[in-house]
């Protein structure tokens, strides 16, 4: 039996406000240990928290950008539980009246991934491992967060993935957080059940905590999938409860089940008086928000004629899609320049990191010019990629490395004479092709371009090669 | 020379009578000996004191413009952090706790040049009506040792009643400025939720709690809430407000004030007579007094009980022992480590509270009591909200009783109960003052509470002021100090 899985997500994504979000300590990440604390994030008694307008704005702006309504009054609360990183032993978070709520994502596969609330809450400290002894650092204490608490609406371990990939592009471009999961800036919650298909009710969940990586998420659900139906077909019942996922054996453990479940006893933070943002201030932000990752996914596309595969990997990184719409513009073909950028520039960038901070040596301008260059036919595509190669070494414009031969191209005459030239020094190629083999031409073609050293135009080879040996 | 209030001891200062260093001197020896009988302070603050009196007679000699309280002593309840000198909440959890920042209203008299004596004794974590639950013994009260202080800043008014210090400094969630005022003959006020900024004061209950003056007059009570209530914009409930003392004229006529019934019932006669003689007196000097309605009086207690011991449960969450405070000895793992600190480190009452707070918010009994509670609170605001639009202030009895036997006479139920009174101001985070008003027939000091519409504390301090100068201050308690000069 087939069952379908039935996941929910909950995302936790830090702010990339300067300082923290009750008090006015740095939030950038790492430093020596406890040397970015105070009072107020270490919970010293009698220590108040003021709140953060900018976090306060941040989250909104998240909430704007996927469509959720934002609450122009929303209450803080304390999420109690025991933990030696939370030192006040709450959580200042949301609970009743969050800040945002609804709002969604629809994925390429057309499905509609519903927003359940985004609410704001502050980052716990860290336990640090030395040895035998456990060390508490406190400099992540306080950090603001935003909790992105989504429907049961995913159906498998690829929209899941999919969903955080266009929730970390949609965050990081309109500047509210770097969503690097490799620091913890981004993680993520699943809440995965089975049913039989058809079925209206739910399954029972298990939730697997803390994931922070794409490929523990879709492999925590994969693994849960795979545990649950085996359960649920040999007839034993799946047990409501919390997992930690284990990224090097690939398995989900059990932390606690329902019945030692945390009692939060939640009730409204009495230190912060309530969050309120006017209607003047939400349509502000909404004024202020870049163009979305989603239609500037549509402009390329629909307006632009950028293939989607490439549109997709353009609109992933502002610093790209930014560096694309210069070049597309100066070169004047767009879907040119956005095939260009991806298979020879962005193919060769291969971390995260480097993604999100592309800043290529090649001007923009200059390599929009190239390109027009090409694409008027005026060069061929191998001096294109040539001296685009000694652009990206050197900088500089196009002319500098272009001479007058490369300019003229290779045509007419002397492109029928280099042909009937590749075709004497290759008689093996040139009888496949005319056995039937087509393959076979590319390779003479190849020919051509080691004679005139890439001048030529490859299709203009190409065509040539086949009218001499249909005439032959 | 006998120094009685600010305005005496500043002037002594200013006339150059005795210079602030013998003056903290005097107090602080005084205090020395006489505090194994009172337990009026858990510490005194001898090198504190010292330093700023010599500032302050170096400000004093520099001449220019100074505040009333520069060079002043004053004792501060032991729940608001002094960075350098410890604030133990008079528990064996804090008893070496030294805070490393200063409180607001603490940075506030140190500019004003104020001169600290000491840190006054209190129910542990402010959870008390008698001082008993301090984990370093009760305070007893200066009138008659073998009765209490009263609480929660019962060793700040015993320290204020005994000539220990000019004025003290205590905090009021449910009464704990009012009731030890009232029990040791000093006015008490407890300023509106907002007035005065919590920041740096140990949270017993967040929405309840706030820091107000004990003093030996209703002037000095005006000139010490001058100096505090400011704004303070690291504290979001913060508001803070103009000064009050110009406020003190010493006229009610026109003045309306409520009666409220309720307020009356079940009291002994001799404190019913003395607050409604009061109430003559003030009708007397032209005032108009107003009958009205509280019903809601008889929900305020576990309407209070309930929000208090919730907020507290939150509050003293954090004392695990992890990072500062007292650690158990014997453990085995984490769990256990913060378990038994927990239990050795709390008393009885802050366990009891605790325990009463976490279950009025656990799954299930949320909505049958905190919730409620809050329904409650809501609905004795628009109580008070209508009394206020028919009255410019109520007057009631501080107290049920007067200062009580030590040595545990009320159960902890009965010992609640006897904060009736009080505890619906805060629900509201309306201010109130309580001023002597007449003595019980042991000779113990009865209290009047005047209770106002928000940030109305002009009114009540005024009132109290007429109520002195009508009664030549008879019922305030005049033990200041003798200094021999």
């Amino acid at each position: 039996m087939k069952w379908e899985s039935v996941i929910g997500l909950e995302t936790h994504v830090e702010l990339s406000t300067r300082t923290k979000i009750f008090c006015g300590c740095s939030t950038e990440f790492g430093g020596e240990p406890n040397s970015r604390c105070c009072p107020v994030c270490t919970g010293q008694p009698g220590s108040l928290p003021f709140l953060n307008r900018t976090a306060v704005e941040y989250a909104a702006l998240a909430g704007l950008a996927l469509g959720c309504e934002i609450h122009p009054r929303s209450i803080m609360a304390r999420k109690h539980y025991v933990y030696p990183d939370l030192p006040k032993a709450y959580q200042t978070s949301q609970f009743d009246k969050p800040l945002c709520t609804g709002g969604g994502v629809t994925l390429s596969n057309g499905r509609r991934i519903n927003l359940t609330r985004i609410h704001i809450e502050e980052d716990a400290g860290k336990l640090v491992h030395t040895g035998s002894e456990v060390m508490i650092d406190y400099n992540r204490g306080g950090v603001p967060l935003i909790e992105i608490v989504t429907e049961p609406d995913f159906r498998s371990a690829g929209e899941a993935v999919e969903y955080m990939e266009r929730l970390q592009t949609t965050l990081r471009a309109i500047g509210v957080s770097d969503c690097r999961m490799q620091e913890g800036s981004m993680r993520c919650d699943v809440n995965v059940s089975l049913r039989a298909p058809g079925d209206a009710a739910l399954g029972v969940r298990s939730e697997v905590k803390n994931l922070n990586s794409f490929t523990s998420v879709a492999a925590a659900i994969e693994y849960e999938y795979g545990r649950q139906a085996e359960l649920l077909e040999a007839g034993a019942p799946v047990v409501q409860d919390t997992r930690a996922y284990d990224a090097d054996s690939g398995v989900t453990v059990s932390m606690r089940d329902k019945e030692n479940a945390d009692d939060y006893r939640y009730f409204p933070e009495p230190d912060i008086v309530p969050v309120e943002l006017t209607r003047g201030d939400i349509d502000r932000l909404r004024g202020s928000l870049p163009e979305l990752p989603e239609s500037k996914l549509r402009r390329y596309t629909e307006a632009l004629g950028v293939t989607e595969a490439d549109a997709r990997l353009l609109t992933k990184y502002r610093p790209v899609a930014e560096y694309f719409e210069r070049v597309a513009e100066s070169s004047g073909n767009a879907r040119m320049a956005a095939s260009f950028i991806v298979t020879q520039m962005f193919a060769h960038i291969s971390t995260e990191a480097e993604r999100e901070t592309w800043s290529p040596r090649a001007d923009a301008e200059a390599l929009g010019e190239l390109l027009g260059l090409a694409q008027s036919g005026k060069i061929s595509h191998n001096i294109a990629k040539r001296v685009y190669a000694q652009m990206a070494e050197s900088g500089g414009r196009a002319q500098d490395y272009l001479s007058a031969a490369d300019m003229e191209g290779v045509g007419g005459e002397e492109l029928g004479r280099l042909c009937r030239q590749a075709i004497e020094e290759n008689p093996k190629p040139a009888a496949d092709f005319l056995a039937g083999r087509e393959k076979a031409l590319q390779s003479l073609v190849g020919a051509v371009m080691r004679l005139t050293r890439g001048r030529a135009d490859a299709k203009a080879a190409e065509a040539e090669l086949r009218r001499i040996l249909s005439d032959a | 020379m006998n120094l009685n209030g600010i305005r005496e001891t500043s002037g002594a200062l200013r006339s150059g009578k005795i210079s602030c260093v013998e003056l903290a001197r005097a107090y602080l020896d005084a205090a020395e000996r006489r505090n194994a009988e009172l337990r009026a302070f858990v510490s005194l603050t001898e090198e504190t004191a010292l330093a700023q009196a010599a500032a302050a007679d170096e400000r004093l000699r520099g001449g220019g413009e100074s505040s009333e309280l520069l060079g002043v002593p004053f004792v501060l309840k032991d729940n608001i952090s002094t960075a350098g000198l410890r604030t133990t909440c008079a528990s064996r959890m804090l008893e070496n706790y030294v805070p490393i920042y200063d409180a607001a209203v603490w940075e506030l008299l140190r500019a004003e040049g104020a001169v600290l004596i000491g840190k006054g004794n209190m129910d542990e974590f402010a959870m008390g009506s008698t001082n008993e639950t301090s984990y370093f013994g009760g305070a007893r009260n200066p009138r008659d040792t073998s009765r209490v202080a009263g609480g929660s800043s019962g060793g700040v008014a015993a320290a204020v009643a005994a000539g220990l210090a000019v004025y003290g400094i205590g905090s009021d969630t449910g009464g704990s400025i009012r009731q030890p005022a009232s029990f040791c003959g000093l006015v008490g006020l407890k300023p509106t939720y907002g007035a005065v900024s919590r920041r740096g004061l140990i949270a017993y209950a967040s929405s309840l709690d706030q820091i107000g003056p004990i003093t030996r007059s209703a002037r000095d009570a005006a000139a010490v809430f001058d100096a505090i209530c400011r704004r303070d914009g690291l504290d979001m409930t913060s508001r803070g407000r103009e000064g009050v003392s110009g406020s003190l004229t010493g006229g009610v006529k026109g003045l309306r004030i409520g009666i409220a019934r309720e307020f009356f019932e079940n009291l002994p006669p001799d404190i019913d007579g003395a607050v409604k003689k009061a109430a003559g007196l003030f009708e007397d000097a032209g005032a108009e007094l107003v009958e009205v309605s509280f019903p809601l009086l008889k929900y305020s207690l576990p309407a209070y009980y309930i929000l208090a011991c919730a907020e507290a449960s939150s509050n003293l969450g954090r004392y695990d022992g992890l990072r500062y405070g007292y650690r158990t000895e014997e453990y085995s793992d984490l769990d256990e480590f913060i378990r038994r600190t927990r239990s050795e480190g709390f008393g009885a009452e802050v366990r009891r509270r605790i325990l009463l707070g976490t279950y009025v918010l656990s799954a299930g009994y949320y909505d049958a009591y905190y919730n409620k509670a809050q329904k409650l609170r809501a609905a004795i605001k628009n109580e008070f909200a209508e009394i206020f639009t028919r009255c410019d202030c109520l007057l009631t009895p501080t107290v049920p009783v007067t200062a009580l036997p030590s040595g545990g006479a009320l159960s902890p139920v009965e010992t609640y109960q006897t904060d009736i009174c009080t505890v619906p101001v805060n629900i509201v985070g309306a201010p109130a003052v309580s001023a002597p008003c007449g003595f019980d027939t042991d000779g113990l000091p009865i209290g009047m509470q005047l209770i106002g519409d928000a940030f109305r504390e002009d009114i009540l301090l005024n009132a109290a002021f007429a109520f002195e100068e009508m009664t030549e201050r008879k019922y305030l308690t005049d033990a200041a100090l003798e200094v021999i000069a």
